[in-house]
């Protein structure tokens, strides 16, 4: 399975993470040879088998519709990088 | 010289403390003394928490005086690794993007765990985010084995077996998503427990893999392991895959003997790879459960060369996905940017590791348009196939018994530029957290190197407590768990 450079970019841009060059040549050849490794899934006969994406027992169950306290507006202050005006702000989302 | 309460189990603390030999002030103290001694050397916390831990002490110990004392965990100073919240103290998970991470509010096991009147110490030290086998990953050092301080203490609950091992605290809790409890107690010489998925709550605990994370216990002994676990498990309303539980409590059901138990070995686990030392240990706990009645019989996993590749695509894939969180928005790191891409993608660059970065990238790659079918999607089917292969194998046995890792503790550096075979430690662990089982790893051996050993047992859904029985009994008649590692005091009088 060989990986160009400008799959591991486009994957690394999917993931919001900006690479350096080295980065972007060190993880393609690590990615590579980890794609490599669990190629051998492919001589399992997997026809038919339904795929596994949770194992808790616990199922389902509705609780009282009771109001509860969250956090304060001072903790969600608190923890925020930016904060003005009641809000968590941010950098411009929409372009002109 | 006395031996220091800091090196205490549990129930030896409990029993000195209930017995009024020692006070919790007392043995918190001592907890502390030790840590001054040998963290320098150690390093097993990122943050201690002293002050609040003695005035908890002070709290037990009153309530003691007044005989409303809350059972084995009051006053009994605690451990915690740092993927998990605790209200008004750091949790950064070893990373730089959490590293001013204040929580406003306790993961469920720590609410728990001060219910039972534990004394925090600290939040010690892991791989970040929980990705790695060794606490090389971690954004602020390693922390060393105090085996011996040139190799790993394991990971990448690394820095909760390194303070349990070095008489820094009385035991610790630690989270385990494909060996993270188990790998480091082997490579420490302790006892660690991962529960059957849905035994514990994980509010609270930073996310990694969410269909394989689970809490449990490190400890000295397997003793210790079920009082931690009874304390800290249980249906809770703010994690709906937990469960409520019924019958007996760990502690009661683990008290038993373990005749006519049976105990399965893969002939799978046995082949290359495995090292003659540690091949020979596991071998050699045959003897002592024989004696107490157990019999063996070999069985025959099929899937077991296929765990590894099947966790190594599952895990970072949920991973990737948990990560996404990470955005420098409402909380945690954030750099500017000209909009908000450029914010996102600065902030998670710089905060991230390499390790980190690498798992993310892997685990977006398989879940991309085009991959999903032919990475994410067989790796689930495949799972399912390892998961009948345990249950099956689990029909005609009560238990299983393997190594916990494939060789004793390595060395810091050595396979820290290789991710794949640093993966390949995991090789006996992984499998459990993709089949949902639990598992107990118990010292059973050193090295001629004088690094511990350990051995895994695992068993059925829910019955964890066969497995800390057989532990415990196994204790009873070994002393390969009373060792205490040969660790110069660096503080004066020290070396």
């Amino acid at each position: 399975m060989a990986l160009t450079r400008r799959d591991v970019e486009a994957v690394a841009h999917l993931a919001r993470l900006s690479l350096t060059e080295a980065e972007l040549e060190r993880y393609g050849a690590q990615l590579e040879a980890i794609l490599g490794y669990v190629e051998s899934l492919n001589r399992l006969p997997l026809e038919g088998v339904e795929p596994t994406t949770h194992l808790s027992p616990a199922t389902d169950r509705a609780r009282p519709d009771r109001p509860a306290p969250g956090l304060t507006q001072a903790e969600v202050e608190a923890l925020a990088p930016e904060f003005r005006a009641g809000s968590v702000r941010v950098p411009k989302i929409l372009e002109e | 010289m006395m031996k220091s309460p800091a090196s205490l189990t549990i129930h030896e603390a409990a029993a000195a403390l209930r017995a009024k030999t020692l006070s919790s002030v007392e043995l918190t103290k001592a907890v502390f003394e030790r840590i001054r001694a040998v963290e320098p050397q150690v390093h097993a916390y990122l943050h201690l928490t002293e002050e609040d831990a003695l005035a908890q002490a002070a709290a037990s110990d009153r309530r003691r005086a007044a005989e409303e004392s809350r059972g084995p965990l009051d006053g009994v100073p605690i451990a915690l690794k740092d993927n998990l919240c605790t209200r008004g103290v750091p949790t950064t998970c070893a990373s730089k993007i959490l590293e001013r991470f204040v929580p406003p509010y306790d993961a469920t096991v720590v609410t728990r765990l001060r219910a039972a009147g534990a004394v925090i110490t600290g939040k010690t030290n892991l791989d970040e985010f929980a990705f790695g086998s060794s606490t090389e990953n971690s954004a602020f050092g390693p922390s060393r084995n105090p085996w011996d301080l040139d190799r790993v203490p394991g990971g990448s609950s690394g820095g909760s077996a390194a303070a349990v091992a070095a008489d820094e605290a009385i035991a610790a809790l630690g989270s385990d998503t494909g060996g993270s409890i188990r790998q480091p107690a082997a490579l420490c010489g302790l006892a660690g427990l991962k529960p059957t998925y849905g035994r514990v709550s994980r509010y609270g605990l930073i996310a990694f893999a969410s269909s394989l994370d689970q809490i449990g216990p490190l400890a000295k002994d397997v003793e210790d392991c079920a009082i931690l676990e009874e304390a800290i498990e249980g249906w809770d309303a703010a994690d709906s895959t937990s469960v409520r539980l019924e019958g007996p409590s760990v502690t009661q059901a683990s008290a038993g003997d373990i005749q006519g138990l049976r105990i399965g070995i893969a002939k799978e686990w046995l082949g290359t790879g495995l090292d003659p030392e540690v091949r020979a240990a596991v071998d050699g706990a045959r003897v002592p459960l024989e004696k107490l009645g157990c019999t063996f019989r070999e069985i025959s996993l099929p899937l077991q060369d296929y765990a590894l590749p099947i966790y190594y695509l599952v895990a970072p894939a949920e991973a990737s996905s948990n990560l996404a969180r990470f955005d420098g928005v409402k909380y945690g790191r954030r750099e500017d940017g000209a909009n908000i891409v450029e914010m996102y993608k600065k902030s998670r660059s710089a905060g991230f590791g390499p390790e980190t970065k690498r798992r993310i990238i892997l685990g977006t790659y398989v879940l991309s348009a085009g991959y999903y079918d032919a990475y994410y999607l067989k790796a689930l089917k495949a799972r399912t196939r390892l998961r009948q292969d345990y249950l099956d194998a689990l029909k005609e046995c009560d238990a299983l018994l393997s190594p916990a890792t494939p060789t004793p503790a390595f060395r810091i550096g050595e396979k820290a530029d290789d991710p794949l075979q640093m993966y390949l430690s995991d090789i006996y662990t992984v499998s459990v957290n993709l089949v949902g089982l639990p598992a107990l790893v118990v010292p059973c051996g050193f090295s001629a190197a004088g690094l511990p050993i350990g051995m895994q047992l695992i068993g059925r859904a829910f019955d964890d407590a066969t497995l800390l029985r057989v532990g415990a009994r196994y204790q009873n008649v070994t002393d390969w768990h009373r060792r205490k590692p040969p660790l110069p005091d660096s503080g004066e009088g020290g070396v």
